[in-house]
Protein backbone atom coordinates (compact mmCIF):
# COMPACT_ATOMS: atom_id res chain seq x y z
CA UNK A 1 0.00 0.00 0.00
CA UNK A 2 1.44 3.58 -1.13
CA UNK A 3 1.51 6.63 1.43
CA UNK A 4 -1.18 8.36 -0.32
CA UNK A 5 -3.70 5.56 -0.03
CA UNK A 6 -3.09 5.32 3.41
CA UNK A 7 -4.51 8.01 6.26
CA UNK A 8 -1.53 8.36 7.95
CA UNK A 9 2.41 6.96 7.26
CA UNK A 10 5.41 7.18 9.06
CA UNK A 11 8.51 6.18 7.56
CA UNK A 12 11.58 6.20 10.06
CA UNK A 13 9.98 8.82 12.38
CA UNK A 14 12.73 9.58 15.18
CA UNK A 15 12.13 11.82 17.65
CA UNK A 16 14.79 12.99 20.11
CA UNK A 17 13.93 16.04 22.66
CA UNK A 18 16.56 18.37 23.69
CA UNK A 19 18.59 17.30 26.56
CA UNK A 20 19.32 13.84 24.41
CA UNK A 21 16.06 11.90 25.93
CA UNK A 22 15.11 9.78 22.49
CA UNK A 23 11.31 9.27 23.07
CA UNK A 24 10.64 7.66 19.68
CA UNK A 25 13.24 5.50 16.82
CA UNK A 26 12.44 4.19 13.67
CA UNK A 27 8.96 4.24 13.96
CA UNK A 28 7.32 2.54 10.21
CA UNK A 29 3.40 2.63 10.48
CA UNK A 30 0.49 2.80 8.10
CA UNK A 31 -3.20 3.69 8.96
CA UNK A 32 -5.48 2.44 6.67
CA UNK A 33 -8.84 4.10 6.04
CA UNK A 34 -11.40 3.64 8.57
CA UNK A 35 -9.07 1.92 11.00
CA UNK A 36 -8.89 1.82 14.51
CA UNK A 37 -5.61 1.94 16.04
CA UNK A 38 -4.74 1.83 19.48
CA UNK A 39 -0.81 2.69 20.04
CA UNK A 40 0.04 0.94 23.72
CA UNK A 41 3.02 0.40 26.03
CA UNK A 42 4.43 1.56 29.27
CA UNK A 43 4.85 4.71 30.17
CA UNK A 44 7.60 6.83 28.78
CA UNK A 45 7.02 4.69 25.26
CA UNK A 46 7.04 8.09 23.35
CA UNK A 47 2.75 7.17 22.29
CA UNK A 48 1.94 10.59 23.32
CA UNK A 49 4.47 11.89 21.36
CA UNK A 50 3.99 9.76 18.66
CA UNK A 51 0.59 10.89 18.66
CA UNK A 52 1.58 14.71 18.44
CA UNK A 53 3.70 13.83 15.51
CA UNK A 54 1.16 12.62 13.47
CA UNK A 55 -0.96 15.73 14.37
CA UNK A 56 2.25 18.02 13.90
CA UNK A 57 2.04 19.38 17.33
CA UNK A 58 5.78 18.29 17.73
CA UNK A 59 8.26 17.87 15.11
CA UNK A 60 9.74 14.85 14.32
CA UNK A 61 13.92 14.65 14.46
CA UNK A 62 14.03 12.25 11.69
CA UNK A 63 11.55 10.49 8.80
CA UNK A 64 8.41 11.66 7.50
CA UNK A 65 4.79 11.89 8.20
CA UNK A 66 2.14 11.76 5.86
CA UNK A 67 -1.32 12.78 6.58
CA UNK A 68 -3.98 12.04 3.79
CA UNK A 69 -1.19 11.92 1.27
CA UNK A 70 0.47 15.16 2.04
CA UNK A 71 2.72 16.58 4.92
CA UNK A 72 1.52 16.30 8.67
CA UNK A 73 1.39 20.57 8.68
CA UNK A 74 -0.59 20.73 5.63
CA UNK A 75 -2.93 18.29 6.86
CA UNK A 76 -3.03 20.28 10.42
CA UNK A 77 -3.50 23.54 8.40
CA UNK A 78 -6.59 21.99 6.25
CA UNK A 79 -7.79 20.68 9.73
CA UNK A 80 -7.66 17.47 8.50
CA UNK A 81 -7.94 15.72 11.80
CA UNK A 82 -9.54 16.56 15.47
CA UNK A 83 -7.97 15.44 18.39
CA UNK A 84 -8.92 14.64 22.31
CA UNK A 85 -6.73 15.04 25.23
CA UNK A 86 -6.87 12.90 28.46
CA UNK A 87 -8.68 15.94 29.93
CA UNK A 88 -11.50 17.48 28.64
CA UNK A 89 -9.46 20.80 27.99
CA UNK A 90 -13.09 22.65 27.89
CA UNK A 91 -12.99 26.32 28.08
CA UNK A 92 -14.22 27.13 31.26
CA UNK A 93 -15.68 30.80 30.03
CA UNK A 94 -17.41 29.12 27.41
CA UNK A 95 -20.94 26.97 27.68
CA UNK A 96 -21.19 23.22 26.55
CA UNK A 97 -22.79 24.79 23.08
CA UNK A 98 -20.11 26.91 22.97
CA UNK A 99 -17.07 24.59 23.38
CA UNK A 100 -18.47 22.28 20.38
CA UNK A 101 -18.94 25.07 18.24
CA UNK A 102 -15.11 26.36 18.93
CA UNK A 103 -13.68 24.56 16.05
CA UNK A 104 -16.75 25.56 13.90
CA UNK A 105 -15.77 29.41 14.49
CA UNK A 106 -12.30 28.50 13.53
CA UNK A 107 -13.68 27.31 10.36
CA UNK A 108 -15.91 30.59 9.85
CA UNK A 109 -19.51 28.79 9.62
CA UNK A 110 -22.28 31.22 10.32
CA UNK A 111 -23.94 31.08 13.32
CA UNK A 112 -27.12 29.01 12.54
CA UNK A 113 -25.06 26.85 10.68
CA UNK A 114 -22.96 26.23 14.00
CA UNK A 115 -26.13 25.81 16.33
CA UNK A 116 -27.65 23.11 13.94
CA UNK A 117 -24.47 21.20 14.07
CA UNK A 118 -23.83 21.92 17.82
CA UNK A 119 -28.09 20.37 18.33
CA UNK A 120 -26.79 17.00 16.19
CA UNK A 121 -23.32 16.71 18.43
CA UNK A 122 -25.05 17.35 21.82
CA UNK A 123 -27.34 14.56 20.61
CA UNK A 124 -24.89 12.15 19.22
CA UNK A 125 -23.28 12.50 22.64
CA UNK A 126 -25.86 12.01 24.66
CA UNK A 127 -25.74 15.35 26.34
CA UNK A 128 -29.23 17.14 24.63
CA UNK A 129 -30.83 19.58 27.43
CA UNK A 130 -26.94 20.68 28.45
CA UNK A 131 -25.97 22.96 25.74
CA UNK A 132 -25.86 26.12 28.04
CA UNK A 133 -23.96 24.86 31.51
CA UNK A 134 -20.76 25.41 32.11
CA UNK A 135 -18.01 22.93 31.99
CA UNK A 136 -17.25 22.80 35.95
CA UNK A 137 -21.33 21.86 36.04
CA UNK A 138 -20.57 18.74 34.44
CA UNK A 139 -19.21 15.30 35.79
CA UNK A 140 -15.72 13.97 34.37
CA UNK A 141 -17.44 11.64 32.15
CA UNK A 142 -19.60 14.36 30.50
CA UNK A 143 -16.85 16.57 30.17
CA UNK A 144 -15.10 14.22 27.92
CA UNK A 145 -17.65 13.37 25.72
CA UNK A 146 -18.26 17.37 25.35
CA UNK A 147 -14.94 16.85 24.07
CA UNK A 148 -15.46 14.11 21.54
CA UNK A 149 -18.16 16.07 20.46
CA UNK A 150 -16.23 19.17 19.87
CA UNK A 151 -13.09 16.94 18.00
CA UNK A 152 -16.19 15.29 15.83
CA UNK A 153 -17.98 18.70 15.01
CA UNK A 154 -16.24 19.62 12.12
CA UNK A 155 -16.24 16.10 10.74
CA UNK A 156 -12.47 15.18 10.31
CA UNK A 157 -11.80 12.09 9.17
CA UNK A 158 -8.75 11.79 11.12
CA UNK A 159 -9.60 10.98 15.14
CA UNK A 160 -6.23 11.17 17.55
CA UNK A 161 -7.31 10.40 20.95
CA UNK A 162 -4.69 10.67 23.41
CA UNK A 163 -6.31 8.62 26.50
CA UNK A 164 -9.80 9.76 26.28
CA UNK A 165 -10.92 7.84 28.95
CA UNK A 166 -7.41 7.33 31.39
CA UNK A 167 -8.92 9.52 34.26
CA UNK A 168 -12.34 7.88 34.27
CA UNK A 169 -13.40 5.66 36.31
CA UNK A 170 -14.03 1.73 35.22
CA UNK A 171 -18.05 2.08 34.33
CA UNK A 172 -17.79 5.51 32.68
CA UNK A 173 -15.07 4.21 30.86
CA UNK A 174 -16.69 0.81 29.74
CA UNK A 175 -19.77 3.17 28.87
CA UNK A 176 -18.04 5.66 26.42
CA UNK A 177 -16.16 3.10 24.98
CA UNK A 178 -18.83 1.35 23.22
CA UNK A 179 -20.45 5.12 22.33
CA UNK A 180 -16.89 5.61 20.90
CA UNK A 181 -17.29 2.67 18.85
CA UNK A 182 -21.10 3.33 17.93
CA UNK A 183 -19.49 7.00 16.64
CA UNK A 184 -16.68 5.51 14.61
CA UNK A 185 -19.57 3.11 13.06
CA UNK A 186 -21.73 6.31 12.25
CA UNK A 187 -18.95 8.51 11.46
CA UNK A 188 -17.15 6.11 9.16
CA UNK A 189 -13.70 8.12 10.74
CA UNK A 190 -10.24 6.81 11.47
CA UNK A 191 -8.87 7.01 14.49
CA UNK A 192 -5.32 6.73 16.39
CA UNK A 193 -6.09 5.92 19.83
CA UNK A 194 -3.47 6.13 22.57
CA UNK A 195 -4.00 3.99 26.06
CA UNK A 196 -2.22 2.16 28.83
CA UNK A 197 -5.38 -0.49 28.87
CA UNK A 198 -5.06 -3.98 27.15
CA UNK A 199 -8.84 -4.36 27.75
CA UNK A 200 -9.56 -1.18 26.09
CA UNK A 201 -7.56 -1.32 23.84
CA UNK A 202 -8.45 -4.68 22.84
CA UNK A 203 -12.33 -3.77 22.82
CA UNK A 204 -11.99 -1.15 20.57
CA UNK A 205 -9.41 -1.68 17.80
CA UNK A 206 -8.90 -3.25 14.59
CA UNK A 207 -5.07 -3.30 15.02
CA UNK A 208 -3.07 -2.62 18.15
CA UNK A 209 0.43 -1.65 18.17
CA UNK A 210 2.60 -2.52 21.10
CA UNK A 211 5.71 -0.13 21.66
CA UNK A 212 8.65 -0.21 23.99
CA UNK A 213 10.00 1.89 26.26
CA UNK A 214 13.52 4.35 26.01
CA UNK A 215 13.59 4.68 22.97
CA UNK A 216 10.43 4.15 21.95
CA UNK A 217 9.83 1.75 19.40
CA UNK A 218 7.29 -0.12 17.71
CA UNK A 219 7.49 -4.07 19.63
CA UNK A 220 4.96 -5.65 17.67
CA UNK A 221 1.45 -5.05 15.72
CA UNK A 222 -1.81 -7.53 16.86
CA UNK A 223 -4.83 -7.41 14.49
CA UNK A 224 -7.55 -8.03 16.36
CA UNK A 225 -10.11 -10.20 14.56
CA UNK A 226 -13.17 -9.79 17.09
CA UNK A 227 -16.52 -9.33 14.79
CA UNK A 228 -17.95 -6.24 14.36
CA UNK A 229 -20.09 -4.75 15.41
CA UNK A 230 -19.10 -4.89 19.02
CA UNK A 231 -21.12 -4.88 21.81
CA UNK A 232 -20.27 -5.60 25.79
CA UNK A 233 -20.61 -8.99 25.17
CA UNK A 234 -17.61 -9.29 23.60
CA UNK A 235 -15.54 -8.70 26.33
CA UNK A 236 -16.32 -12.31 27.87
CA UNK A 237 -15.79 -14.24 24.67
CA UNK A 238 -13.27 -16.50 24.67
CA UNK A 239 -11.52 -14.68 21.74
CA UNK A 240 -10.86 -11.81 23.42
CA UNK A 241 -9.27 -13.18 26.91
CA UNK A 242 -6.78 -14.66 24.34
CA UNK A 243 -6.00 -11.37 22.39
CA UNK A 244 -6.05 -9.46 26.10
CA UNK A 245 -3.51 -12.26 26.15
CA UNK A 246 -1.25 -11.92 23.21
CA UNK A 247 -0.73 -8.10 23.48
CA UNK A 248 0.00 -8.76 27.33
CA UNK A 249 2.68 -11.14 26.50
CA UNK A 250 3.89 -8.69 23.92
CA UNK A 251 3.84 -5.97 26.07
CA UNK A 252 6.28 -8.29 28.60
CA UNK A 253 8.47 -9.60 25.90
CA UNK A 254 8.63 -5.91 24.88
CA UNK A 255 10.01 -4.76 28.45
CA UNK A 256 12.30 -7.88 28.64
CA UNK A 257 14.28 -6.57 25.88
CA UNK A 258 14.15 -2.89 26.75
CA UNK A 259 15.31 -4.28 29.82
CA UNK A 260 18.27 -6.61 28.06
CA UNK A 261 18.94 -3.50 25.77
CA UNK A 262 19.50 -1.45 28.77
CA UNK A 263 22.05 -4.24 30.28
CA UNK A 264 23.90 -4.39 27.31
CA UNK A 265 23.95 -0.75 27.58
CA UNK A 266 25.21 -0.33 30.60
CA UNK A 267 28.28 -2.98 29.47
CA UNK A 268 26.63 -5.69 31.92
CA UNK A 269 26.13 -8.22 29.50
CA UNK B 1 -27.38 21.94 38.43
CA UNK B 2 -28.64 22.11 42.12
CA UNK B 3 -24.69 23.15 42.28
CA UNK B 4 -25.05 26.59 41.19
CA UNK B 5 -28.38 27.04 43.40
CA UNK B 6 -26.34 25.80 46.56
CA UNK B 7 -23.80 28.62 45.48
CA UNK B 8 -26.46 31.59 45.48
CA UNK B 9 -28.06 30.79 48.52
CA UNK B 10 -24.26 30.59 50.22
CA UNK B 11 -23.91 33.89 48.43
CA UNK B 12 -27.07 35.26 50.08
CA UNK B 13 -26.74 34.55 52.95
CA UNK B 14 -22.93 35.51 53.33
CA UNK B 15 -24.35 39.02 51.84
CA UNK B 16 -26.29 39.84 55.44
CA UNK B 17 -23.58 37.94 57.42
CA UNK B 18 -20.77 40.52 56.03
CA UNK B 19 -22.38 43.26 56.61
CA UNK B 20 -22.70 42.49 59.96
CA UNK B 21 -19.04 41.86 60.03
CA UNK B 22 -18.55 45.28 58.19
CA UNK B 23 -20.63 47.33 61.50
CA UNK B 24 -19.20 45.00 63.60
CA UNK B 25 -15.31 45.54 62.72
CA UNK B 26 -16.73 49.47 62.39
CA UNK B 27 -17.86 49.92 65.65
CA UNK B 28 -14.55 47.92 67.09
CA UNK B 29 -12.62 50.18 65.49
CA UNK B 30 -14.29 53.05 66.59
CA UNK B 31 -14.26 52.32 69.90
CA UNK B 32 -10.66 51.41 69.98
CA UNK B 33 -10.20 55.18 68.56
CA UNK B 34 -11.98 56.93 71.74
CA UNK B 35 -10.54 54.73 73.70
CA UNK B 36 -7.09 55.48 72.75
CA UNK B 37 -7.95 58.99 73.00
CA UNK B 38 -9.66 58.91 76.52
CA UNK B 39 -6.34 56.80 77.88
CA UNK B 40 -4.04 59.30 75.88
CA UNK B 41 -5.69 62.68 77.41
CA UNK B 42 -6.40 60.95 80.77
CA UNK B 43 -2.59 60.11 81.61
CA UNK B 44 -0.94 62.40 79.35
CA UNK B 45 0.53 60.61 76.67
CA UNK B 46 3.79 61.58 74.74
CA UNK B 47 4.47 58.47 73.06
CA UNK B 48 4.48 57.43 70.33
CA UNK B 49 3.37 60.53 69.96
CA UNK B 50 0.80 63.38 72.47
CA UNK B 51 -3.05 62.51 72.15
CA UNK B 52 -5.35 65.64 71.99
CA UNK B 53 -8.39 66.87 70.03
CA UNK B 54 -5.60 67.77 67.32
CA UNK B 55 -3.78 64.82 66.61
CA UNK B 56 -6.79 62.65 67.52
CA UNK B 57 -10.39 64.84 66.61
CA UNK B 58 -13.41 62.94 68.23
CA UNK B 59 -14.56 60.68 65.34
CA UNK B 60 -18.54 62.16 65.81
CA UNK B 61 -16.66 65.69 65.80
CA UNK B 62 -15.40 64.42 62.51
CA UNK B 63 -18.55 63.39 61.51
CA UNK B 64 -20.43 66.68 62.31
CA UNK B 65 -18.04 68.51 60.62
CA UNK B 66 -19.16 66.88 57.32
CA UNK B 67 -22.82 68.88 57.70
CA UNK B 68 -21.48 72.39 58.97
CA UNK B 69 -20.76 74.88 56.13
CA UNK B 70 -17.03 74.84 55.08
CA UNK B 71 -17.16 78.94 54.93
CA UNK B 72 -19.17 80.86 56.86
CA UNK B 73 -22.65 81.23 54.65
CA UNK B 74 -21.41 78.33 52.38
CA UNK B 75 -22.86 75.04 51.32
CA UNK B 76 -21.79 72.30 53.65
CA UNK B 77 -18.56 70.51 53.98
CA UNK B 78 -20.49 67.02 52.67
CA UNK B 79 -21.70 69.32 50.04
CA UNK B 80 -18.23 71.14 49.18
CA UNK B 81 -16.47 67.26 49.18
CA UNK B 82 -18.77 65.90 47.27
CA UNK B 83 -18.42 67.85 44.23
CA UNK B 84 -14.12 67.31 44.95
CA UNK B 85 -14.75 64.11 44.95
CA UNK B 86 -17.19 63.90 41.58
CA UNK B 87 -14.21 65.98 39.87
CA UNK B 88 -11.37 63.71 40.91
CA UNK B 89 -13.79 60.30 40.39
CA UNK B 90 -13.89 61.84 36.63
CA UNK B 91 -9.86 62.05 36.59
CA UNK B 92 -9.22 58.74 38.29
CA UNK B 93 -12.00 57.18 36.21
CA UNK B 94 -10.30 58.10 33.10
CA UNK B 95 -6.73 57.54 34.20
CA UNK B 96 -7.90 53.66 35.54
CA UNK B 97 -9.92 53.34 31.56
CA UNK B 98 -6.30 54.57 30.05
CA UNK B 99 -4.08 52.74 32.32
CA UNK B 100 -5.93 49.43 32.09
CA UNK B 101 -6.09 49.63 28.06
CA UNK B 102 -2.06 51.02 28.05
CA UNK B 103 -1.26 48.16 30.52
CA UNK B 104 -3.22 45.40 28.70
CA UNK B 105 -1.56 46.24 25.18
CA UNK B 106 1.85 46.33 26.84
CA UNK B 107 1.74 43.44 28.27
CA UNK B 108 -0.32 41.55 24.71
CA UNK B 109 2.89 42.64 23.56
CA UNK B 110 5.37 41.54 25.73
CA UNK B 111 3.74 38.59 25.53
CA UNK B 112 4.54 37.79 22.09
CA UNK B 113 8.24 37.47 22.86
CA UNK B 114 10.61 36.40 25.31
CA UNK B 115 12.87 38.72 24.07
CA UNK B 116 10.78 41.79 24.20
CA UNK B 117 9.27 40.32 27.81
CA UNK B 118 12.69 40.27 28.87
CA UNK B 119 14.07 43.47 27.31
CA UNK B 120 11.02 45.76 28.29
CA UNK B 121 10.29 44.18 31.39
CA UNK B 122 13.35 46.33 33.63
CA UNK B 123 12.06 49.55 32.27
CA UNK B 124 8.19 48.81 33.18
CA UNK B 125 9.27 48.23 36.61
CA UNK B 126 11.30 51.38 36.71
CA UNK B 127 8.87 53.43 35.51
CA UNK B 128 7.01 52.33 39.32
CA UNK B 129 10.42 53.95 41.20
CA UNK B 130 10.22 57.24 39.36
CA UNK B 131 8.12 59.27 41.89
CA UNK B 132 4.89 60.78 40.60
CA UNK B 133 5.69 64.11 42.22
CA UNK B 134 8.83 64.12 39.60
CA UNK B 135 6.69 63.69 36.53
CA UNK B 136 3.83 65.62 37.20
CA UNK B 137 5.38 69.00 35.95
CA UNK B 138 6.92 67.41 32.91
CA UNK B 139 3.13 65.94 31.83
CA UNK B 140 0.84 68.73 33.01
CA UNK B 141 3.19 71.76 30.81
CA UNK B 142 3.80 69.15 27.92
CA UNK B 143 -0.30 68.46 27.94
CA UNK B 144 -0.94 71.89 28.60
CA UNK B 145 1.27 73.34 25.92
CA UNK B 146 -0.95 71.42 23.58
CA UNK B 147 -3.79 73.51 25.25
CA UNK B 148 -4.90 69.84 26.77
CA UNK B 149 -7.06 70.23 30.05
CA UNK B 150 -5.40 70.36 33.36
CA UNK B 151 -7.51 67.62 34.60
CA UNK B 152 -6.92 65.16 31.82
CA UNK B 153 -3.38 65.52 32.44
CA UNK B 154 -3.97 64.87 36.36
CA UNK B 155 -5.51 61.37 34.38
CA UNK B 156 -2.77 61.04 32.10
CA UNK B 157 -1.15 60.62 35.35
CA UNK B 158 -3.38 58.27 37.73
CA UNK B 159 -3.09 56.31 34.44
CA UNK B 160 0.96 56.02 35.13
CA UNK B 161 0.39 54.72 38.30
CA UNK B 162 -2.60 52.31 37.35
CA UNK B 163 -0.60 50.33 34.24
CA UNK B 164 1.50 48.77 36.14
CA UNK B 165 -0.11 46.03 38.07
CA UNK B 166 -2.18 45.90 34.93
CA UNK B 167 0.97 44.80 32.78
CA UNK B 168 2.31 42.70 35.24
CA UNK B 169 -0.66 40.67 35.94
CA UNK B 170 -2.15 40.44 32.40
CA UNK B 171 1.44 38.98 31.23
CA UNK B 172 1.24 36.31 33.67
CA UNK B 173 -2.45 35.61 33.11
CA UNK B 174 -1.71 35.51 29.08
CA UNK B 175 0.77 33.28 30.09
CA UNK B 176 -1.57 31.06 32.11
CA UNK B 177 -3.38 29.40 29.18
CA UNK B 178 -2.86 25.24 29.59
CA UNK B 179 -0.23 24.31 27.29
CA UNK B 180 -3.13 21.26 25.70
CA UNK B 181 -5.01 23.92 25.15
CA UNK B 182 -2.97 25.52 22.65
CA UNK B 183 -2.43 22.46 21.09
CA UNK B 184 -6.03 22.04 20.50
CA UNK B 185 -5.97 25.76 18.73
CA UNK B 186 -2.75 24.97 16.89
CA UNK B 187 -4.31 21.65 15.74
CA UNK B 188 -6.95 23.88 14.66
CA UNK B 189 -4.40 25.64 12.12
CA UNK B 190 -5.11 29.09 14.71
CA UNK B 191 -2.93 31.82 13.98
CA UNK B 192 -0.50 33.92 16.82
CA UNK B 193 -3.84 36.19 17.08
CA UNK B 194 -6.48 33.59 17.27
CA UNK B 195 -4.78 31.82 19.99
CA UNK B 196 -4.35 35.42 21.70
CA UNK B 197 -7.68 36.32 21.04
CA UNK B 198 -9.76 32.84 21.34
CA UNK B 199 -7.61 31.82 24.52
CA UNK B 200 -4.84 34.10 25.89
CA UNK B 201 -6.92 37.12 26.60
CA UNK B 202 -10.06 34.90 27.63
CA UNK B 203 -7.88 32.78 30.46
CA UNK B 204 -6.39 36.13 31.57
CA UNK B 205 -9.53 37.52 32.56
CA UNK B 206 -9.55 36.59 36.37
CA UNK B 207 -5.58 37.79 36.46
CA UNK B 208 -6.38 40.81 34.53
CA UNK B 209 -9.65 41.72 37.53
CA UNK B 210 -6.82 41.06 40.25
CA UNK B 211 -5.02 43.99 38.89
CA UNK B 212 -8.03 45.68 38.55
CA UNK B 213 -9.00 46.08 41.78
CA UNK B 214 -5.37 47.02 42.87
CA UNK B 215 -5.86 49.50 40.32
CA UNK B 216 -8.68 51.08 40.62
CA UNK B 217 -7.82 53.06 44.37
CA UNK B 218 -4.71 53.70 43.03
CA UNK B 219 -6.01 55.49 40.16
CA UNK B 220 -7.76 57.75 43.12
CA UNK B 221 -4.71 57.93 44.79
CA UNK B 222 -2.45 59.44 41.54
CA UNK B 223 -5.38 61.86 40.80
CA UNK B 224 -5.43 63.48 44.34
CA UNK B 225 -1.13 63.32 44.33
CA UNK B 226 -1.59 65.24 40.61
CA UNK B 227 -3.74 67.49 41.25
CA UNK B 228 -1.75 69.99 43.33
CA UNK B 229 0.83 70.08 40.63
CA UNK B 230 -2.05 70.97 37.81
CA UNK B 231 -2.60 73.65 40.32
CA UNK B 232 -6.37 72.34 39.95
CA UNK B 233 -8.35 73.00 43.37
CA UNK B 234 -12.10 71.80 42.96
CA UNK B 235 -11.00 67.95 43.40
CA UNK B 236 -10.23 66.44 46.55
CA UNK B 237 -6.65 66.52 46.37
CA UNK B 238 -7.09 70.36 46.19
CA UNK B 239 -9.19 70.54 49.29
CA UNK B 240 -6.65 68.14 50.64
CA UNK B 241 -3.96 71.18 50.66
CA UNK B 242 -6.25 73.32 51.35
CA UNK B 243 -7.52 71.68 54.65
CA UNK B 244 -4.02 71.01 55.30
CA UNK B 245 -3.41 74.65 55.87
CA UNK B 246 -6.03 75.07 58.62
CA UNK B 247 -5.15 71.93 60.34
CA UNK B 248 -4.02 72.83 63.55
CA UNK B 249 -7.36 74.89 64.18
CA UNK B 250 -9.90 72.61 62.29
CA UNK B 251 -8.00 69.13 62.10
CA UNK B 252 -12.01 67.08 62.03
CA UNK B 253 -12.29 69.21 58.51
CA UNK B 254 -8.92 67.21 56.95
CA UNK B 255 -9.96 64.03 58.59
CA UNK B 256 -13.21 63.81 57.10
CA UNK B 257 -12.05 64.77 53.38
CA UNK B 258 -9.46 61.59 54.09
CA UNK B 259 -12.84 59.61 55.10
CA UNK B 260 -14.04 60.76 51.93
CA UNK B 261 -11.19 60.06 49.82
CA UNK B 262 -11.50 56.74 51.07
CA UNK B 263 -14.87 56.14 50.29
CA UNK B 264 -14.39 56.88 46.53
CA UNK B 265 -11.55 54.48 46.80
CA UNK B 266 -14.14 52.01 47.82
CA UNK B 267 -16.84 52.65 45.45
CA UNK B 268 -13.85 52.26 42.63
CA UNK B 269 -13.11 49.11 44.28
CA UNK B 270 -16.28 47.84 44.42
CA UNK B 271 -17.33 48.82 40.77
CA UNK B 272 -14.75 46.64 39.63
CA UNK B 273 -15.72 43.46 41.90
CA UNK B 274 -19.19 43.71 40.71
CA UNK B 275 -18.09 44.05 36.88
CA UNK B 276 -15.90 41.03 37.81
CA UNK B 277 -19.06 38.87 38.85
CA UNK B 278 -20.98 39.74 35.27
CA UNK B 279 -17.83 39.24 33.17
CA UNK B 280 -15.31 36.34 34.75
CA UNK B 281 -17.64 32.82 34.25
CA UNK B 282 -14.75 30.71 35.68
CA UNK B 283 -15.17 27.14 37.69
CA UNK B 284 -15.58 28.37 41.53
CA UNK B 285 -12.00 26.74 42.12
CA UNK B 286 -10.10 28.06 39.31
CA UNK B 287 -11.12 31.82 40.03
CA UNK B 288 -7.51 33.80 40.71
Amino acid sequence: MSASESVVALAGVSKRFRGGTVALQGIDLEVRPREFVSLIGPSGCGKSTLLRVIGDLVPPTEGTVTVNGKSAERARRDRDYGIVFQQAVLYDWRTVARNIALPLEMLGWDRRRRKERVDQMLELVELTGFADHHPWQLSGGMQQRVSIARALAFEPALLLMDEPFGALDEMTRERLNAELLRIWADTGSTVVFVTHSIPEAVFLSTRVVVMSARPGRIAQMIDVDLPQPRTNEVREEPRFFELVTEVREALVKGGAEQATAQLIAEGEL
Amino acid sequence: MHDVRRRSRSVGLSAAARVATFLGVLAFLWGLWELWHWIGTRFKLTWPFPVNDVTMPHLHRIVQALFQPAQANGPSLLHVLLEASAFTAKEAALGFVLGAAGGFAIAVVLSQSRFLERGIIPYVVASQTIPLLAIAPMVVVGLGSKGIHDWLAVAVLAAYLTFFPVTINALRGLQSADPRAVELMRSYAAGRWRILWKLQAPSSLPYLFSAFRIAAPLAIVGAIISEPSASIQGGLGGAIVNFNQYYSIEPQELWATNVISALLGIVFFLAVVAAERLIVRRAPENVA
